[in-house]
């Protein structure tokens, strides 16, 4: 049988979009297959690990648990969206400087999840630096690099 | 790890679900946040003809009203913006202490309370702290509403009292009276993870003595487990380190657990104790303050 | 220009993957790729009596179905990796067409539109199995009578295989004090955040097959297929993409998916794509550290070492898949310390779970966890404080190279290159402030707290042999490119190995590539693993970028008219005497020795081919070390465990890029303390596994693992050019023992005793219960 699509329209980074998907794909395949943004990775399609972590309306999000339908209507923002001009975000620069990624494959989960953390409070210390960053598995780096990046970007805030 | 193929349906109001929940009855499933759903459908653990997404039933479903006799979550109030609400934190502390740690901010975002209720996992923790509310359910159908509480909502290990033509209108709880102090403590693995035990404890305390009091516990029984010796103990005495001794070894020998490949019986039942030891250290400390 | 060996500098990998623009084997645009799904062994252990997939081949969207019998031509066995004549070999078929030996062995594949319908497909293959008894531990495979894992097959064990110096039994009957006990290390992943994937695309018009393959050894893959498909090595193309999520060892074993997958789109004339799920690397991706070892030490008065007796009981898995990791094991149980006599008994068994082989530390975490959990017990026994017992025992800076008395698996006698044990043991105990925390820990004490420090020193043999090698070449565009065998997971090898060949050839890193992991662009490799890319690469990059400045300089030299010494770069010009007027550029040079002029003789003095090449082969594995100190609490009730502080010293020989050596440390660390607080993967009694979601099988997050203060000490190795050693394991390896170390120091007084790893909150809990002390 024939799957019956959903028309999806929305907006990712910007940009919209107004693709007819099958109601069983996930948020996460709809970004790399139909709008073929690989930076949105799959590490483990059940919520854990972060690596697919999107924002939608503004809310960090596992896209692995969300269906592409749901999607219908909303802004998507992922890691393809977060360097304007070419330019790195002060977070995408901060991993660099502190050596926060290795293989790769986690951070643009990271960088999703952190972007979204730090638009919606303060990062003061060491613990909440960890707090923002514990929905992700990275198994690489041991976090330290990452914690470090978490406090340069809000004390940078706090700074400006 | 896809999902098999299913009829996707959003329906736009909650004539709408309920009628459709009605036609279906057996073949659908409601989808919420999605949280702990779509991992399974990922998993092909669970097989859906139907599923009902109702995220689009109306503003109306996504707002808490902490009204003067009652609290209400309707169905759509996402964990994450309930945990962020100050009145929630002034009201229901219990609750946003629990709220915090349940999983992770991105799991919390779009996960639901309602929906983590109707998911029924005694594991996790907002069974019990709605049951340790003494929170009613107000279940919805095309047939009508009726509400129930919790001891008749929770049945089983995912299992509750709701039909498959009824969806989880929403959960409303007492609005507290100013002696009303709770806890919650759990002890898990790794920080978001399901607890090894926990619980939720929610107290009326008059000059120092404990007067009303309702502790569940997650992770010791196929439901949120009343702990009804350790109230009756609580009830009457005096809140302070022997009190909460004395719950500890009750709560102790009360629950009965089972084991897994994480840890023994034993050991639940030992945690279950000292949990309630220090969620009522916790009350304690939050009735001098 | 300043040496740019030793510079702490960023990735050049980094912009691209911190942009979404990484280039995983899943981002790779096939065209019309199909997608593949495996059918997986439900039983640890059965027989395929009956296989239907008619149903499943009539789905919409399904191209085709194989069962392991359908592909009869490719089942010949996978051989185990590192062998040893005593070893009795069972063969690992790609997809074994009726015997079946753990749950998840691929038995079919479903070559589909999409994934979604591959798993649509799986759903609807019907099998019947006859299943047989399982063996889900060492204990059972060894039990006499118990079941077989391989049917009619004579006994589980795999080999039985001893190591000794000197006379351990004689020194453990006359010895004045021996304690003995019995330790376990639970199995655990290696869980690359990128699961494993193949794709493949066969042409027809040149008879190339090219894979895609997360491999870590891309030679290694093809030289295999090279044997099962009966075809040319040239003929077959293994590129391991660019970029690659994690390895962590189980990636570099070889695996039937990966013969399946090339030979299936061959066979269908299209390409296919399979990506491991994380439900499939639960139960395929091969695993680790599973050991069982009774150990018997004999010491004197002081604490020092008379013998050590180790019976290890090695869990081999399904299959041999190599005996990598019981050897390093054998070899490493003494450490960094003098042990004079030596008795060292290894059983390896089969059992019914997936197949061990490496994984970050490979065998040597459970050897560090019984040799310094000894030493804590040691000093218990004496009285004495368990530094002072280290310190009394560990071998000097002064007296290598140390020749063990036993043989490493690399075929030598196991020699300690370099080192400066007591300056690591030292600086790790100076930085957690170890007499103050003993104070602390007895103040505490009174009050009903437990802190507890452990301590952990231990050696890694890396940079192993047999050689690895690299190419320079000057491009036509006039760029520097250095051409790797190695296949990176995230270490860093295009700026690591940049950093080197700019030393090598005295030119500025900018105008220098780095390309690695195909085997159409080198010939020969061996691949990443045993901490040894930076140890044997690390030289031959060296070695080709020396050779490659003396083309370039001569080639200059002819075209500028002068000597060759009086040439010198200043950014892509080769300048005489300094000077930028008179001079030649990188892409001049390539113009002239490379392009050349059509059926024009060269310029006399001028040779062809702006080309250099270098294997390096080391004469034996370099000894990284190093000491890890832990100061927890314990929390008696709940038996959580805080880590209050934790220091780690480091010596890798010479270091290239200290920015990255901290990564590699720290990342190591992180997964060490997951072996040693929370990683299981447990396996019932009939060999089923039962952690296999991430909500089961816990991975630390930034939550759990606490800050850590790192510092290094160098002793290069005398074994290369670079006095490098490895680096990306050392981390791994000792956190099981310090924090058992830590946890039963703190529990001393309760008398819990702590001899398995991971150390969990209800195992702690339990331990103090069967103390008997609290109840």
């Amino acid at each position: 049988m024939p799957e019956v699509t959903h028309r999806v329209r929305g907006t990712v980074n910007g940009e919209p979009f107004d693709v007819d998907v099958d109601p069983r794909l996930t948020l996460a395949d709809f970004l790399r297959e139909k709008l073929r943004l690989t930076g949105t990775h799959l590490g483990c399609e059940h919520g854990v690990c972060g690596a697919c972590t999107v924002i939608v309306d503004g809310a960090a999000t596992r896209a692995c648990l969300m269906l592409a339908v749901q999607v219908d209507g909303a802004a998507v923002e992922t890691v393809e969206g977060l360097a304007g001009d070419g330019e790195l975000a002060p977070l995408q620069q901060a991993f660099k400087r502190n050596h926060a990624l290795q293989c790769g494959f986690c951070t643009p989960g990271f960088l999703m999840s952190v972007t979204a953390a730090l638009r919606e409070d303060t990062v003061r210390d060491e613990t909440e630096a960890r707090e923002v960053l514990s929905g992700n598995i990275c198994r690489c780096t041991g976090y330290s690099g990452l914690v470090q990046s978490v406090l340069d970007v809000a004390k940078g805030r706090a700074d400006a | 790890m896809k999902p098999a193929r299913f009829t996707y349906h959003a329906p736009r109001g909650l004539d709408e679900a309920l009628e459709l929940l009605r036609d279906l009855g057996d073949d659908a499933k409601v989808l919420a946040g999605g949280q702990s759903l779509v991992p399974m459908l990922n998993f092909r653990l669970a097989h859906v003809e139907h599923l009902v997404d109702v995220n689009r039933l109306g503003a109306e479903f996504g707002t808490p009203t902490f009204g003067e006799d009652t609290i209400t979550i309707p169905a759509l109030v996402r964990q994450r913006q309930l945990e962020r609400s100050p009145e929630a934190a002034r009201l229901l502390p219990v609750l946003t202490e629990a709220l915090h740690q349940v999983a992770h901010p991105q799991i919390r975002n779009r996960g639901t309370v309602c929906g983590s209720l109707a998911h029924a996992d005694p594991a996790a923790e907002l069974p019990s702290v709605l049951t340790a509310l003494d929170a009613k359910f107000t279940l919805a159908s095309a047939r009508g509403v009726r509400t129930v509480p919790a001891a008749d909502f929770f049945l089983f290990h995912l299992t509750t009292a709701l039909e498959p033509d009824e969806l989880l209108l929403e959960v409303s709880v007492d609005r507290p009276r100013a002696n009303q102090f709770s806890a919650f403590r759990e002890f898990a693995t790794r920080r978001g993870d399901f607890a090894l035990a926990g619980v939720a404890v929610v107290c009326e305390v008059d000059d120092g003595v404990v007067t009303a009091c309702r502790i569940a516990a997650a992770g010791v029984a196929p439901t949120p487990h009343r702990l009804t010796d350790t109230e009756l103990l609580v009830i009457g005495q005096p809140l302070g380190p022997d009190l909460g001794a004395a719950a500890e070894a009750t709560a102790r020998a009360q629950v009965d657990p089972t084991g897994d490949i994480h840890a023994s019986a034993g050991y639940r039942a030992r945690l279950t104790g000292v949990l309630v030891k220090r969620a009522l250290a916790d009350i304690t400390e939050k009735a001098h303050a | 220009m300043p040496d740019m060996i030793g510079q702490r500098l960023p990735r050049r990998e980094d912009r691209r993957l911190l942009t979404g623009r990484g280039r995983y084997l899943d981002d790779l645009d096939l065209p019309d790729a199909l997608a593949a799904a495996f059918l997986r062994s439900p039983h640890a252990h059965a027989r395929i009596t009956a296989f239907d997939a008619t149903e499943a081949r009539a789905l919409p969207g399904v191209v085709a179905v194989f069962s392991g019998a359908d592909l009869m031509e490719i089942q010949k066995p996978l051989a185990p990796k590192v062998q040893h004549p005593k070893l009795r070999d069972y063969p690992r078929l790609p997809m074994p067409p009726e015997n079946l030996h753990y749950v998840g062995e691929p038995l079919a594949v479903v070559v589909a539109e999409s994934r979604y319908i591959a798993e649509d497909a799986l759903e609807l293959i019907d099998v019947d199995y006859e299943v047989l008894p399982a063996v889900g531990s060492t204990a059972a495979a060894l039990r006499p009578g118990g079941p077989l894992v391989h049917r009619g097959d004579e006994s589980n064990v795999a080999v039985l295989l001893t190591q000794s110096a000197g006379n351990a039994a004689e020194a453990l009957s006359t010895a004045p004090h021996t304690l003995s006990e019995e330790f376990y290390q639970m199995r655990g992943g290696g869980h690359s955040m990128e699961p494993r994937a193949v794709a493949a695309r066969f042409e027809p018009a040149t008879g190339q097959l090219t894979i895609w393959d997360t491999t870590q050894s891309p030679h290694y893959a093809r030289q295999q297929l090279s044997l099962i498909y009966e075809m040319a090595e040239d003929d077959l193309r293994v590129i391991a993409p660019p970029d690659v999520g994690g390895g962590f060892g189980p990636k570099a074993q070889f695996y039937g998916e990966e013969v399946v997958i090339p030979w299936v789109a061959k066979k269908l004339g299209r390409a296919v794509k399979w990506v491991e799920d994380r439900q499939e690397n639960f139960v395929s991706a091969m695993m680790e550290r599973s050991q069982t070892h009774r150990v018997e030490v004999g010491f004197d008065d002081d604490g020092r070492l008379l013998a050590v007796k180790d019976v290890i009981e090695h869990d081999q898995g399904a299959y041999c898949a190599g005996l990598q990791v019981p050897s390093i094991t054998t070899a490493t149980v003494p450490g960094p310390y003098k042990v004079p006599n030596i008795d060292i008994e290894l059983r390896a068994c089969y059992t019914n779970m997936v197949p061990t082989s490496s994984v970050r530390g490979a065998g040597r975490p459970q050897a560090v966890f019984v040799m310094e959990r000894m030493m804590d017990r040691i000093a218990a026994h004496l009285g004495l404080d368990p530094a002072e017992v280290r310190r009394r025992n560990l071998i000097q800076a002064d007296e290598f190279p140390y020749q063990v008395g036993i043989m490493f698996r690399d075929g030598s006698p196991l020699t300690y290159d370099s080192g400066d044990f007591p300056a690591l043991l030292e600086g790790a105990l100076d930085r957690i402030g170890y007499a103050s925390a003993r104070e602390e820990q007895a103040r505490l004490r009174a009050e009903g707290r437990y802190l507890g420090i452990g301590l952990a020193v231990y050696v890694e043999g890396c940079g192993l042999g047999p050689y690895e090698g690299a190419k320079i070449r000057v491009t036509n565009r006039g760029r520097i490119l250095v051409t790797l065998a190695a296949a990176g997971q995230g270490q860093g090898y295009e700026t690591i190995y940049a950093q080197i060949a700019a030393d090598g050839i005295g030119l500025d890193m900018s105008f220098i590539d780095v390309t690695t992991g195909d085997t159409a662009r080198i010939p020969f490799g061996q691949g990443t693993f045993a901490s040894r890319i930076t140890a044997t690469c690390g030289p031959a990059v060296f070695d080709a970028a020396k050779q490659m400045r003396a083309r370039l300089l001569d080639t200059a030299a002819v075209l500028l008219g002068c000597s060759p010494s009086e040439v010198d770069f200043d950014g892509d010009l080769a300048c005489l005497g300094g000077d930028r007027e008179k001079s030649v550029s990188l892409q001049q040079l390539a113009q002239v020795a490379n392009i050349g002029k059509h059926g024009i003789t060269l310029p006399r003095g001028i040779t062809a081919g702006l080309e250099t090449a270098s294997y390096f082969s080391p004469e034996r594995a370099a000894y990284a070390s190093g000491a890890h100190a832990a100061l927890v609490e314990v929390d008696p009730e709940t038996g959580g465990i805080t880590i209050l502080k934790y220091v780690i010293g480091h010596d890798c020989g010479t270091v290239i890029n200290p920015l990255l050596v901290d990564g590699q440390v720290l990342g190591g660390f992180a997964h060490g303390l997951g072996n040693a607080m929370y990683e299981e993967a447990v396996y019932d009694d009939e060999a089923t596994p039962q952690a296999t979601s991430y909500l089961d099988y816990a991975l630390v997050s930034s939550a759990e693992v606490p800050p850590v203060d790192l510092f290094h000490i160098a002793s290069p190795s005398p074994l290369n050019p670079l006095g490098a050693k490895g680096a990306g394991e050392g981390g791994t390896v000792p956190p099981p023992a310090a924090i058992a170390n830590a946890v039963e120091d703190a529990l001393r007084p309760l008398g819990a005793r702590v001899t398995r790893a991971p150390v969990t909150p209800a195992r702690i809990v339990d331990a103090l219960l069967a103390a008997g002390k609290v109840s």
